[in-house]
């Protein structure tokens, strides 16, 4: 029972209430559970809560990693298949 | 003697207010009222003007084989994001037709109304149906309204059944697929459903999608020209995409193999899905159709439906197969396979 | 969706498919590993992952989700509240057809009752501070991911006075199931994808007792095809080198002490207690319950919604399939006493479980 996604905060939050949007898709979302939060900050939302904030340094990081795994990848297919 | 006034004018509620009384369906007066004052206005035509117990028309010189369909909707909320029920119950009606082959030609429209739905809710559906109908060049030629009491029905159900033409020689039927043809889909899935869901009590939520209700009964026509290397047309509506495919080859010798990268979807449908955990696949679309075509003849049944603002993004999203027979299997973007399967029963959001 | 559509690319994801072969070859035997949270068992079966994975190397469905656990005379008993006159049971989506001992809440609804499904807590909040004159009792399933939701929803339901809401409370922990799943001797799996979002609550040293006590290498994976991907590739790689330790490759989410703030809330309102899982029976702790202090908005305390107590299925051995030491078909009551349409245990409730995937496979080839 774990299906959270990520949702960036659009507007300052009012008392535990916070606006998240993603891809046009807009609703209102409890923070109680989530310190410091403040607009543009990246959302775990899960069941209409916050359940922690997203890591932007480190999705994008992990993000370049696959990048370059599929470069590389590209450039000496089944490379690996030998092992 | 003192001369008592009787605000008269006070008695009837202003017309913002307005609402449909048990009355209204009970063959009286008030019935007499309605179908005058919103029905024979909007609609007119002689088959309806004469108000008989049946529309007498007449069958279009040239031959060829009736079509004849009917639909009940029930959505709730009647309005939503792209268009209301009226629109939904022409549309849906339509293209019901324009599945099997044939060139709509007339209408009838079945009202059940709870009592107490405003006048103006009742009138602006009705606008609806006779934009929706003149739009796709149906007349509206019989009809009927009941009212029943509050909490009997959820404010407006529609029914339509619909009469339309079918050229002589042209078969739509899933028995026609064979290996190799290519699947065609008019454009991006689950638009209907999520217009529809977020404005549901309970899942609340903002978007610009909005339904993608349509007539499709020229881009059907379109399509026939292709002849017999048009194998089968349908429109994927309540169980979306999944459930039209499954059926198209539940029980026959091959099986269809779709590609999750080619399927048009709407950025917006697919985080509305994602944030309720929702299969885009399931979700209900009221204007989008699928069409199984002779590899051959693809690229061109392609190019006629992006001629159609309703198909300008179109796809050739898979093709049917011999292997999995009976089965639709789905490419995903990972490089994986899937079986894709029919809804389970009403789409509901999920937390896992 | 950014941060969701990136994690899907198909050239990478043929790379780590490629490097897991690879990482697998170097193991020189078959590997069994486990993905623990249900929402891994969806995520695997719609990307179709198991494509991706080398013949040798077998991932195995753990007991998925909360609603798959939860006992049928939980479902009678929340059928039994919405049964209640003025009584309304909201619930999220994935409940309504989970089966009771007899039927399902969405039976319940078509025989009058008034059940109502939402995505939110709050919103069952919202239905209640909207309708006072009726009970709305609020269906609290969930793992430690879901429980803060709740509890800081019961938490804010005290704070503006709405004293119709309640919560039918059937929580559950982590740790602990994986403990008592873990211990068995005949235990076959080699190592774990940890549940993820759990761990953005209870952190990732939360899994540390795996190695340690066990042996077993844990990856903390995200839930998105590349994610679960180099999950998975940890694991092998872990093997490979004879490593067995936490690792966590969910950073952007978790942290390694978790969601303190959360946890309070969780505190505040709820006490760890013992748990009854489907097809598995009473595991030590592996749950909350509502403390003392909140009885006002303890559905079980608030009405009488006892049902005659059920007694788990002898016959079921969901236990051993999860273990992993026991396939589908040889349980006795596979495809007959059990099926999709009538589950006795969780790996049958689940549509993606072990034994419901099997039934429906194994019927289409």
């Amino acid at each position: 029972m774990c299906l959270a996604v990520p949702m960036r905060v659009v507007g300052d939050p009012e008392g535990s209430r916070a606006t998240v949007e993603a891809e046009g898709v807009v609703r209102v979302v409890d923070v109680s559970l989530v310190e410091g939060v403040v607009p543009g900050d990246y959302l775990i939302v899960h069941a209409g809560f916050a359940i922690e904030k997203l890591d932007v340094a480190d999705a994008e990081e992990r993000i370049e990693l696959f990048r370059e795994m599929a470069r590389l990848d590209a450039e000496n297919p089944g490379t690996e298949k030998g092992g | 003697m003192r001369h008592i006034r009787f605000p008269t004018s006070d008695l009837r509620p202003p017309a913002s207010e307005r609402r449909v009384l048990l009355g209204h369906g009970s063959g009286g007066k008030l019935s007499a009222d309605l179908v005058e004052e919103l029905i024979v206005p909007r609609f007119s035509n002689p088959a309806l003007d004469a108000l008989g117990d049946s529309a007498v028309v007449a069958i279009p010189e040239g031959g060829g084989r009736l079509a004849i369909t009917t639909d009940s909707y029930v959505v709730d909320p009647i309005f939503f994001p792209g268009g209301d029920i009226g629109d939904l119950a022409v549309n849906g009606t339509v293209n019901d037709l324009a599945m099997a082959g044939a060139d709509p030609l007339y209408l009838t429209l079945g009202m059940v109304i709870e009592e107490g739905l405003l006048f103006s809710d009742l009138e602006r559906v009705l606008d609806s149906v006779k934009r929706s109908a003149d739009s796709a060049g149906v007349k509206v030629v019989a009809g009927d309204t009941k009212v029943v009491p509050r909490g009997k029905a959820d404010k407006l159900f529609l029914n339509t059944s619909g009469v339309g033409l079918v050229p002589a020689g042209f078969v739509s039927a899933r028995e026609n697929i064979g290996p190799g043809d290519a699947v065609i889909l008019s454009g991006t899935i689950g638009d209907h459903g999520v217009a529809v869901m977020s404005k549901r009590a309970g899942l609340g939520f903002a978007t610009e999608v909005r339904s993608d209700t349509a007539a499709l009964h020229r881009m059907a026509a379109a399509l026939r020209r292709l002849g017999g290397a048009l194998r089968f047309m349908r429109d994927p509506t309540r169980g979306g995409l999944a459930a039209t495919l499954c059926e198209a080859c539940r029980g026959r010798p091959c099986g269809v193999e779709i590609g999750e990268t080619v399927i048009p979807i709407d950025p917006g449908v697919r985080a509305a899905c994602d944030l309720l955990g929702l299969d885009p696949l399931h979700v209900a679309n009221e204007g989008k159709m699928v069409a199984f075509v002779a590899p051959e003849r693809a690229d061109e049944a392609l190019a006629a439906m992006r001629g159609f603002v309703e198909g300008n993004d179109a796809a050739v999203i898979g093709r049917a197969v011999e292997t999995r027979p009976g089965m639709v299997v789905l490419l995903t973007r990972a490089g994986g396979k899937r079986i894709v399967d029919l809804p389970a029963g009403e789409i509901l959001p999920r937390i896992c | 969706m950014k941060y969701i559509d990136e994690f899907h690319d198909g050239a990478a994801a043929g790379a780590l498919s490629a490097k897991i072969a690879a990482a697998a070859g170097r193991i020189g035997r078959p590997v069994r590993l486990m993905e623990v949270c249900g929402t891994h068992t969806v995520a695997v079966h719609r990307h179709g992952l198991r494509d991706l994975f080398p013949p040798g190397l077998k991932l195995v469905s753990g007991p998925g989700c909360p609603v798959c656990v939860t006992p049928a005379d939980y479902v009678d008993s929340a059928i039994k509240a919405a049964s209640l006159p003025g009584v309304t049971v909201v619930t999220f989506g994935d409940m309504v057809r989970v089966p009771g001992s007899r039927s399902t809440l969405v039976d319940a609804r078509a025989s009058g009752a008034d059940v109502r499904v939402v995505y939110s807590p709050t919103d069952a909040l919202e239905a209640a501070a909207g309708e006072p004159a009726r009970e709305v009792v609020f269906l609290g399933v969930g793992f430690e991911t879901t429980v803060p939701s709740v509890a800081g929803t019961m938490v804010e339901a005290r704070r503006r006075g709405v004293k119709n809401f309640s919560v039918l409370g059937a929580f559950k922990q982590i740790p602990n199931t994986m403990r008592a799943l873990i211990s068995d001797p005949a235990l076959a799996i080699d190592g774990f994808l940890c549940p993820a979002h759990v761990a953005a609550i209870i952190g990732s040293a939360a899994y540390s007792f795996i190695p340690a006590e066990f042996k077993r290498p844990c990856v903390v994976a995200g839930f998105e095809p590349l994610d679960i991907l180099y999950g998975v590739l940890g694991l092998v790689t872990q093997l490979a080198e004879g490593r067995a330790e936490v690792e966590n490759q969910y950073s952007r989410v978790v942290k390694t002490g978790g969601n303190a703030l959360a946890r309070r809330v969780v505190h505040e309102v709820l006490e760890p207690a013992d748990a009854v899982w489907r097809g598995i029976g009473t595991i030590p702790v592996s749950g909350f319950r509502i403390r003392e202090g909140w009885r006002d908005q303890d559905a079980a305390r608030r009405f009488d919604l006892s049902v005659p107590a059920l007694v788990e299925n002898p016959g079921c051995r969901c236990g051993e399939v999860l273990r992993g030491s026991l396939d589908p078909p040889g349980c006795s009551l596979f495809g007959k006493g059990c099926t999709p349409e009538r589950p006795v245990g969780p790996c049958m409730v689940s549509s993606e479980g072990s034994c419901a995937a099997n039934y429906k496979y194994s019927r289409q080839e």
